[in-house]
Order: structure tokens, then sequence, then C-alpha cells
């Protein structure tokens, strides 16, 4: 008899073994307490040493959209479509949803060593910890986006309620690139280093700032290609619901949703295989 | 002449120290021994008691540049340069094999870098095994949850943190959390952040908070109290408690007395090689000799 059948009849099993895909979600369902306090517990904690403490989660944003609507839209002149600063507005509070999942998820792992190495937990509990963190940050924000719109003209409507599923297919696509992120940081750690350039690439690629089809008109193949961009068709549908006359593609819903749940399945059997690698010291 | 360092330490003193070599010239333990020159000690598993842990001819080697860089830390060079020059391999274990069983407290001993830290590192899962592999029970944890805690927040909230953390309900959090508190002594600072705790009150909250937790398989390294000697006596008392309670312990540390008072069994790894194996008096006397014959 060999040692791993003699350790299966007394119902031992190999130490650090990566669970079945089910097993695995199951358990870190089981953890959800967990996850949600952590979540809770680090914005608490994140801006508790600043005088305007949580304040600051909604001002970063409001001067990034200050700033950015300032110079994009002298820049753009009379390219820029009508309600610019609503237009802006939605974009850069909705991106920094993403940017946060992005750079947050990236950092999930290697910036939790210690806690992955004492405690036993699935380390998905991670990355979805801090996609949590990104969404109840969100929530305040999204709060104070409304407001910006109504002072900025915007009558409210019924359509802003849309923003809710929204938002969860956006929470969706971001938790399936933090799981992406949080491995190949694991593997190659200098990729935290490029992440901010990424991060910066997709924010003047995804339409935060100008209407494609106003800007890149001249490439209509561009244009067409926009048409199936997640990112940008995220922001879209969200203008179309809260804007007074922007329009959006009822296909953008199927572009977003296939976009989210592609990423999420991919993620997380990517994030899932390596379960084993985590915390090890290389 | 020269001088051999050794000579100068009187052993009876420091009993435990013995230089760090694992980056040192001295690379006598480095790949000296090949797999299969250790002899694959036959586990034999007694029947009438319920194992634990089985670690079964375990090998653990690490890969370090010369210059004592880790490989992996090295990302670039291993991206540009194929061919590996100047890498060794450093086979931290060499061949350990062990049953633990049920109540068993067994006490890891050995010199620095001899491994110890490794083994328990590898039992507990965070090393891969180059061969060989462990199987256990459930998995053995470290006692100790400071790393779950965020110095920002209340004692309070850090005391529903770490008990989410290590896997209670928050029911279950809520019945412990008088008694975490009593046993930090904190009852007056319990709404304080804990950043404002001194080190021997935040080091209270953590043991207490960790000591809370019953655990199958326990994992303690060189950190069997905290805090000043009244609670240093309590808390000897709680792992006392815990040891009782739990499966399986495991104790590194190289405080023979702690070894001598908490172990019923102590194992001897010395260079990677497990030396010997059995009872904790029988044991260090045969380490303390080997001291002091170097």
């Amino acid at each position: 008899m060999t040692v791993a059948e003699e350790a299966e009849k007394y119902g031992l099993h190999r130490v650090g073994a990566r669970p079945s895909l089910v097993d695995y979600l199951k358990q870190t369902w089981s953890r959800r307490e967990f996850i949600y306090e952590l979540a809770k517990a680090r914005v608490q904690s994140q801006n508790d040493r600043n005088r305007l403490g949580m304040l600051w989660e909604v001002l970063k944003p409001t001067f990034n959209a200050l700033m950015y609507g300032f110079i994009f839209g002298i820049l753009q002149g009379g390219a820029k479509g009508p309600d610019f600063p609503v237009y802006v507005v939605i974009g850069v509070f909705l991106f920094e949803f993403f940017t946060s999942s992005m750079t947050g998820g990236a950092k999930s792992i290697t910036g939790n060593t210690a806690l992955v190495q004492s405690l036993a937990f699935p380390r998905l509990a991670l990355p979805v910890a801090q996609v949590t963190q990104g969404i109840l940050t969100l929530m305040p924000m999204l709060l104070v986006m409304f407001i910006y719109a109504m002072i900025l003209g915007t009558t409210p409507k019924w359509t802003w309620f849309v923003i809710i599923p929204l938002v969860l297919l956006f929470s969706v696509f971001n938790m399936g690139i933090a799981l992406i992120c949080a491995r190949i940081t694991v593997h190659v750690r200098d990729f935290t280093n490029i992440l901010p350039l990424i991060g910066r690439v997709l924010f003047f690629t995804s339409g935060v700032l100008f209407s494609v089809d106003r800007i890149l008109n001249q490439w209509p193949w561009m244009v067409t290609a926009f048409d199936y961009h997640p990112l940008y068709q995220t922001l879209q549908i969200a203008r179309a619901m809260i804007m007074d006359n922007a329009v959006y593609e009822p296909r953008a819903w199927w572009v977003v949703g296939i976009w989210a749940f592609a990423t999420l399945v991919f993620g997380l059997v990517y994030f899932w295989k390596a379960e084993e690698r985590y915390g090890r010291a290389d | 002449m020269r001088i051999n360092f050794d000579d100068l330490i009187n052993p009876e003193l420091h009993p435990e120290y013995e230089p760090e070599r694992i980056f040192s010239d001295d690379t006598s333990f480095i790949d000296v021994v090949s797999p299969d020159e250790v002899t694959n000690s036959n586990l034999s598993i007694d029947p009438n008691r319920q194992p634990v842990v089985i670690v079964d001819n375990l090998h653990v080697k690490y890969r370090v540049y010369s210059s004592g860089k880790a490989v992996g830390a090295a990302g670039a060079r291993r991206l540009l340069q194929s061919n590996m020059r100047g890498v060794r391999t450093v086979h931290a274990l060499k061949g350990i094999s062990f049953v633990a069983y049920e109540n068993e407290s067994i006490g890891v001993i050995g010199s620095n870098g001899s491994g110890k830290s490794t083994l328990l590192k590898a039992i507990t899962g965070l090393t891969p095994p180059a061969s060989g592999s462990v199987y256990a029970r459930s998995r053995p944890s470290l006692l100790g949850v400071g790393a779950a805690l965020i110095p920002g927040l209340s004692g309070d909230k850090n005391i529903t943190l770490g008990g989410l953390a290590l896997g209670y309900s928050r029911q279950e959090v809520e019945e412990m959390r008088e008694e975490i508190i009593k046993f930090a002594e904190l009852e007056e600072f319990i709404d304080l952040p804990m950043r404002t705790y001194s080190s021997g009150m935040s080091a209270r909250l953590k043991f207490a908070i960790a000591a809370s937790k019953q655990h199958d398989i326990l994992i303690i390294d060189e950190a069997l109290a905290v805090g000043d000697a009244k609670f240093k006596k309590r808390s000897e008392a709680k792992i006392r408690e815990i040891r009782e309670n739990a499966g399986t312990i495991f104790n590194v540390s190289h405080s023979m007395n702690s070894i001598k008072e908490t172990c019923n069994r102590c194992i001897w790894i010395e260079k990677g090689v497990q030396k010997m194996d059995g009872d904790t008096d029988t044991v260090i006397k045969a380490y303390q000799a080997h001291l002091k014959k170097k």
C-alpha cells in the first residue's frame, strides 16, 4: 500500500491541494461575511487619517472631472457633444471604479502576503473583497454623480434607475479583470509597474472624455471597433440613461453582458488554476 | 594563526546559536546529498492511533543565485538569460518522514538554517515540495491572526474582522467577543483604533483573537508568549489549554525549556536531514551533546 492510499484510509488529504472549481466557489461563498467585513473595514480605514476622511472618495473624481473636462473641453472646441460636463462626469466617475478594481485586484494577493501565508481560506476572497470595496466606494460616488448631473441641468428621470443593473454588469466585468490581474502579478511582479500606464491608456481610449462618433468619424472602422468596446459601451449606456439627449444602441447591453460574463468565467478559471501557487515563497 | 570563531562561543551559554550559513561560503550542504543517497525511512503507521499528519519523504529545494538573491525575484534576468549561470539549488529538506498522531505535541529543533521553518511552511502547504508530500486531516494553521487586522480600526471591529478571518460566523464572533476583550485586558480601550495601542496591547489583542480558535492542527513558530510577565504566564496557560483541545501541535522554538515544557515528542533536523525523532528529553540531550561536540 502506498502512503497516499494509507493516508486516504485515515481520512487525510494532501495539504494545499487545489479543490475542484465547484468546491472552491462553495468555500468562497461560505466566507462571504469575511469578504464583506474586510471590504467594509478597508473602506472605513482608507481615509481615517485625512481631515476630510471619506469625502476624498468623492473629491478625487470631482477634481479629475474638473481638470479633464476643462482641458479636453478647450482642446475639442466645437467637436465636443452637447452637455459635455455631464458627459465627462459620468465617464470619469464610472471609470474610476474600473481603475480601482484593476490596480487593487493586481495587488490583492501580492499586497497581502502575510495574510495569505498565515490563514487558510480560498484566495479568491481577496480579489472579491477588493472589488466589493470598489462597489462600496462607488455607491456614494453615484449619488454625487446624480447630484452633479442635476446641478448641470439634467432633469431627473426614471431611467436613472437603470444604472443599478448596469453597475452590476460592470462589477462582473471588473471582477474578471481583477482576478486576471491578481494572478499575473503573482507570476510577474513587474506588472504593477506598467499597470498605471495601462490604466491611463484605457482611460484615454475608452471615450471617457470624447464622443467617438464625433472625434473618429474620419476612420469608420475605428468607430465600428468601439461598438464592441466593453468600457465605452458601458459608459454609453450610462450616458443614455442619465443625460437628456444622449442615445445608445440597445445592442450595447449584449456587448457589455457578453464581455462581463466571458471575462468573469475566464478570470475565475485562470485564478483558480494557480490557487496552490499563492503565498508561496519563490 | 587562524582563529576559529566557533571556539570562542561557549555552547553551554549559547546552546541554540549557530551562525547563519545558508548564504555563507560554506556550501558543504548545498546539493551534497542527492535524493537517492538519503535513506528513505519507511513510514509505519501505528494502527492503534489516529494519524493526523503524515509527512512522506519530503524534499524541499530552493533555487538561489550565488549572490543570495532568490531566482524568482530576478525576473528580468530569468527572461533575458536562458542558461542560468550562478544558480544554486539549496536542498533545504532532504527526505523528512514522520507520522504525527492525535493529541501529540511535537517540538522541532535544530540549528539556524537547518530547515525547521521550511518544514513548518511545507506542512502548512505554503512551500511546494520538490518531491514527497504532506497529508493532513485538515489544513494546518499557524497561530496568528495579526495579518488580517487593520490598524486604523477599533479593537472591537478588529475582533469581528479577525474572527471572521479565522472562519467563524458573525454570531460565533459575538459570543466570543466578551471573552476576547477580557482576556486581552482591553476593556477600556476596545473602542480606540488599534494603531493607538502600545505594542503590548496589540500583541495581547492579536493573541486573544488567535487563541480563541480551536485548532485541529496548530503550528507555533517561536512565538509562544507575548506581553509582560503577567500576561506571558496567562498566555502560556492559554496555549496549554489550546494544546489540550487541539488535535496536534507543532512547536518550533530556540528555547529548549519551552520545548521541554510543552512537547511530548521531538524531531531534530540538522542541515535538512532528520537526525532524530523521539521522546523530548532524549532528543534534546542528543542535540545538546552534538552542539558541545562542535
